[in-house]
C-alpha cells in the first residue's frame, strides 16, 4: 500500500509540475498578480509530494519490501539498515527519484526564499524549474520506475552490488546530486532572465548564493567519490579520467568560472552576457553528465545497467534544454543592456582570464570525453581517450591560470596596478621558488615536475594566506585592532583566501604524487615487503564473519624506517548473496601521507599477492578540495546575502534531512 | 581588494573604446583556444589508443608494437598462472583468439568465461603484452565494446550476461 502511494505520489507531483512550468508565466504575460503567485505554492507542493513518494520508496527498502522490483535488484535481507537505506540510490530508478527530489527542494527553496527578487524574475524562475522537473518526473515515471511490483514475490533479494556498500558510497551520490542539480537553479534564473530581457545586479546577487551552494555541494561530492574510488577499489588511483568522472568535472569547471563570473556582474555589472550563457551551459553540461552516465553510450567502469529506450529519452530532454535555452539566448541575449567598461588591468580583466581558461579547460575535457563517441559514430573505430590525453592538454591549459591566480587575487576593481600586485605576491613567489629549489635538491634524480607543482602549489596557499594577512594587519596596531580588521572584513574575503588556498594544497598532494611509489610481491607468514618510506610484514591471515559477506583478513606490522606504526588490515571479502569479492584496502594515515596495502590472489604455495604503495602527502587531494568548499561555504554567509534573504537560513537546514 | 588603497597612484590609464576593448577580448580568447586546440590535435595523434576484437587484429593486420585494447571473453580453461605476478590467458571473440601475458595484479572480478578489457602492446602472431587489465564494478557488467565484439561474431546472449533477471 506505501508503496502504491508512493507511486500515486509521483504521479501528483507530475500534474502540479505541469502547473508550475505554465501557469506563472501566464501570469505575468497577463499581469495578474494572483496567477504569477501560483508558482510558489506550486513548487512547494510538488516537493512535498516528491518527498513524501521518496519516503514511501524509503520504507519499502528498510522493510525489505521484495515484492518491489528494484528492492529485489539491490537489497538483501541481512544488510546492515545504512546500506538498505543507501540501496535507494544505489541504482538507476532510486537514484532518479533522489535526483527529482533534490530538483524539486530547490525550486521550493527558491520559492520559500523570502529576498527581494522582482516578481516576474521570480514567476520565471520557478516556471523554468517546473518545466525541468517535468521532464524529469515523466522519465521516472514513464521509463524507471522504482516502484514496479514484482509477483510472485522472491524470499529474499540480490543485494546491492558490494562495492557500493560502503559510507562513503552512501554520502557520495546524495553529495554529488545536489550539486548537479543546484545548477538547475541558475540555469532557471537565466532563463527566466532571458525571458524578462532585463538583467542586471539584482539577478547575480539572486543568483550567486545558488551557484555557490550547489558549488560547494559539487565539490565535496567529487572529492568524496575520489577518495572512495581510492580506497575501495584497491589501485591506488584517485583520478581515472573515466567519462562518469568525466561528466562530474566539466559542470564543476563551468560552475567555477560561473561564481567568478557572477562576481563581476554583482560588483561591476559587466559581463552579462557571457554570465547568462554560463549559467545555460553548466547545467546543460549536469545534463550531459545524467545522459553519459544512464545510457551507457560511453565505457565506464561506472555505468548503470543501460538500456538504449531510457538513453533516448534522456538524449531527448538534453536536446529540448540545452537547444532550447540555446535559441532563447541567440534571440534575447542581444536584448541585454551593455554592461560597464573596465581597463585591461583590473579585477574584472582578471576574472575574464579566470573565465577563458577554465572554459577552455573545459572544453579539453569535453573533447577528450565525447570524441570517442564521435569517431565511433562516424567512421565505426572504437578509442579510448585516456589520462594521457587529458595531461597533454587540460594540465598545460589550467597551470598557467593558476600561475597568475595570485595575481588577480591582489588587483584593484576597475583599473588595476600590474606592477602593485606584482610587489604584494613577490613574498609568497620567493618562497614558493625556495621550496621548489630545496625539494629539487633533496631529491635528484627524481620527478622534474613534482617540485616546480609544490611550488606552484605553496604560491597559490602562500599568496591567499598573505593576502588575507595583509588586510588583517593591514596599518592596525596591537593585537585587538587586528581582531576587529580580521572581523570587519567580508565573509567573500575570507571565502576566497580559503578557496584558493584549497586549490594550491590540492595542487601540492596532486604534484607529490609523483613521489608515491608502489610494490607489488607475495608474501609468506614473517616476509616482508617495502615501497618508499614503508615496510610492511606479513603477520597473520585469519577468516571473519560479516552480516552479508566472508573475508579473508591480513594483518601487517607497518614500519617506517625505525619507527614502527600501527598495524594494517587488508581484506578480500566475498559478499554471498552475489558470490562476488572485492578487495578491502589496508591504509595507515601518517601524517598528511598514507600507506597502501591492497590484497591479491592467494598462491598456491600459501603465500599471498601483495599491492603496497608509499602515498606522501596524498590526502591533500582531497583536504584542498575540504578547504575550497569550505571557502564556498564561508562566501555564502556574507552579510549581503543574509541581507537580500534574511529567511534563507531556515530552509537551507533542510536539504540534509531528506537525503538520511 | 578596494579596502585597501594601493600604496601609490595606478598609472593613466590607456584610452580604449568599447570596441578596441572586444577586439583585445576576442585577440586573447582566439589565442588561448588556438593554443588548446592544437595541444588536443597533438595529443589525438599520440595518446588515444585504439580498440580492436581479435578478429579485427586479425583482419586488419596489425603491426607488431601497436598499442591498442583488447577486449573479448577470457577462454575458460585458458588462464595460466606463471611464477611470481606472471599470468597468461587467452582472450577470445569466439572466431579468434589473442593469448595476453600479464604481470601484476588482477582485479576481482577478473573470471574464465567473463568479459575483459586488457591495455597493452600487440607483439604479433596472435600475442598480447598486457600492462593494464581494467577492473570493473559490477560482476554482471559487460564492457560495451566487447558485448559489440561478441555480436559482431554471432555470440552475444543478452541474457547470459544478466543473471539477475
Amino acid at each position: 500500500m506505501i508503496v502504491e502511494i508512493g507511486h500515486f505520489a509521483l504521479a501528483l507531483a507530475l500534474g502540479v509540475a505541469v502547473v508550475q512550468a505554465l501557469v506563472p508565466l501566464w501570469g505575468v504575460s497577463r499581469q495578474d498578480t494572483a496567477l504569477a503567485s501560483v508558482g510558489p505554492a506550486a513548487a512547494i507542493t510538488c516537493f512535498l509530494l516528491v518527498a513524501l513518494s521518496f519516503a514511501a520508496l524509503v520504507s519499502a527498502y528498510v522493510r525489505s519490501d521484495f515484492s518491489v522490483e528494484t528492492v529485489v535488484a539491490n537489497s538483501h535481507s541481512t544488510q546492515p539498515l545504512i546500506y538498505k537505506i543507501t540501496s535507494v540510490w544505489g541504482n538507476h530508478e532510486g537514484s532518479m527519484l533522489l535526483w527529482v527530489l533534490i530538483l524539486t527542494l530547490f525550486g521550493a527553496l527558491v520559492a520559500l526564499s523570502r529576498n527581494s527578487l522582482p516578481m516576474r524574475l521570480r514567476a520565471g524562475t520557478l516556471a523554468a524549474q517546473g518545466l525541468v522537473t517535468v521532464a524529469f518526473l515523466a522519465f521516472v515515471l514513464l521509463t524507471s520506475n522504482p516502484f514496479a511490483r514484482l509477483d510472485p514475490a522472491p524470499a529474499d533479494g540480490q543485494d546491492l552490488n558490494p562495492i557500493l556498500q560502503d559510507l562513503g558510497l552512501a554520502i557520495h551520490p546524495p553529495l554529488l546530486y545536489v550539486g548537479y542539480v543546484g545548477f538547475s537553479i541558475t540555469y532557471a534564473f537565466a532563463v527566466a532572465a532571458l525571458i524578462d530581457g532585463r538583467i542586471d545586479a539584482v539577478w547575480a546577487r539572486a543568483v550567486r548564493p545558488w551557484t555557490l551552494l550547489a558549488w560547494v555541494f559539487l565539490t565535496l561530492g567529487i572529492a568524496m567519490g575520489s577518495y572512495w574510488a581510492y580506497y575501495e577499489l584497491g589501485w591506488g588511483g584517485w583520478w581515472f579520467w573515466d567519462p562518469v568522472e568525466n561528466a562530474s568535472l566539466m559542470p564543476w569547471l563551468a560552475g567555477t568560472a560561473l561564481i567568478h563570473s557572477t562576481v563581476v556582474m554583482e560588483k561591476r555589472d559587466a559581463l552579462k552576457v557571457w554570465t547568462i550563457l554560463l549559467a545555460i551551459l553548466t547545467f546543460s553540461l549536469s545534463l550531459l553528465g545524467t545522459f553519459i552516465v544512464r545510457s551507457g553510450v560511453l565505457t565506464s567502469v561506472h555505468s548503470f545497467a543501460s538500456d538504449p529506450q531510457r538513453g533516448l529519452f534522456i538524449l531527448g530532454i538534453l536536446v529540448f534544454f540545452v537547444g532550447g535555452s540555446l535559441a532563447l539566448f541567440a534571440w534575447r541575449a542581444p536584448l541585454l543592456r551593455q554592461g560597464g567598461l573596465f581597463a585591461p588591468v583590473s579585477r574584472e580583466s582578471a576574472l575574464v582570464v579566470n573565465n577563458l581558461f577554465i572554459a577552455t579547460a573545459c572544453a579539453t575535457v569535453f573533447i577528450g570525453t565525447l570524441y570517442p563517441l564521435v569517431l565511433e559514430m562516424i567512421t565505426g573505430d572504437k578509442i579510448s581517450v585516456g589520462p594521457p590525453f587529458f595531461n597533454a592538454t587540460f594540465v598545460p591549459v589550467l597551470v598557467p591560470l593558476l600561475l597568475v591566480l595570485p595575481l588577480g587575487q591582489t588587483l584593484a576593481w576597475k583599473r588595476g596596478d600590474l606592477l602593485g600586485a606584482a610587489q604584494r605576491v613577490l613574498a609568497a613567489f620567493i618562497l614558493a621558488i625556495l621550496v621548489a629549489l630545496a625539494l629539487i635538491a633533496f631529491s635528484r634524480g627524481g620527478p622534474v615536475l613534482a617540485p616546480l607543482g609544490v611550488g606552484l602549489g605553496v604560491f597559490l596557499v602562500a599568496s591567499a594566506l598573505f593576502d588575507i594577512g595583509e588586510r588583517v594587519v593591514g596599518r592596525a596596531s596591537g593585537v585587538q585592532a587586528m581582531f576587529s580588521r580580521a572581523i570587519g572584513l567580508p565573509r567573500s574575503a575570507w571565502g576566497t583566501a580559503f578557496a584558493h588556498a584549497g586549490v594550491g594544497l590540492t595542487v601540492i598532494g596532486i604534484a607529490a604524487s609523483a613521489w608515491s611509489s608502489e610494490a607489488i610481491g607475495v608474501l609468506k607468514q614473517g616476509e616482508s615487503l617495502s615501497s618508499g618510506r614503508y615496510t610492511i610484514t606479513l603477520d597473520s591471515i585469519t577468516p571473519r564473519t560479516g552480516p552479508n559477506f566472508r573475508a579473508d583478513v591480513a594483518r601487517f606490522k607497518l614500519a617506517a624506517g625505525d619507527r614502527v606504526l600501527a598495524p594494517i588490515e587488508a581484506s578480500k571479502r566475498v559478499y554471498t548473496a552475489r558470490a562476488m569479492p572485492t578487495t578491502e584496502a589496508g591504509i595507515h594515515t601518517d601524517g598528511l601521507s598514507q600507506a597502501y596495502v591492497a590484497l591479491g590472489e592467494a598462491q598456491a604455495d600459501g603465500g599471498i599477492a601483495v599491492r603496497f604503495y608509499d602515498k606522501p602527502l596524498i590526502l591533500l587531494v582531497w583536504l584542498g578540495a575540504v578547504v575550497m568548499a569550505f571557502g564556498g561555504g564561508l562566501s555564502l554567509t556574507d552579510r549581503r546575502f543574509r541581507l537580500a534573504a534574511p529567511r534563507r537560513a531556515q530552509p537551507r537546514a533542510a536539504i540534509v534531512q531528506p537525503a538520511e | 581588494m578596494t579596502a585597501v588603497s594601493p600604496a601609490r597612484p595606478a598609472p593613466p590609464p590607456r584610452r580604449m573604446n568599447r570596441k578596441q576593448r572586444r577586439l583585445m577580448l576576442i585577440a586573447a580568447a582566439g589565442a588561448v583556444l588556438f593554443v588548446a586546440a592544437g595541444l588536443v590535435l597533438f595529443a589525438m595523434r599520440d595518446t588515444i589508443v585504439f580498440f580492436y576484437g581479435p578478429t579485427e587484429i586479425a583482419e586488419k593486420g596489425l603491426q607488431p608494437g601497436t598499442r591498442m585494447r583488447l577486449g573479448g571473453l577470457v577462454e575458460a580453461g585458458s588462464v595460466e598462472r606463471g611464477p611470481g605476478q606472471r599470468v597468461s590467458f587467452a582472450v577470445t571473440d569466439g572466431k579468434n583468439t589473442v593469448r595476453v601475458g600479464y604481470e601484476g595484479l588482477l582485479p576481482d572480478l577478473f573470471r574464465e568465461g567473463q568479459g575483459v578489457v586488457t591495455e597493452g602492446v600487440f607483439e604479433g602472431a596472435g600475442r598480447f603484452r598486457a600492462d593494464s587489465v581494467l577492473a570493473k564494478h559490477d560482476e554482471t557488467y559487460m564492457p560495451r565494446e566487447v558485448a559489440d565484439a561478441l555480436k559482431k561474431q554471432g555470440h552475444w546472449q543478452p541474457g547470459v550476461q544478466k543473471p539477475g533477471q
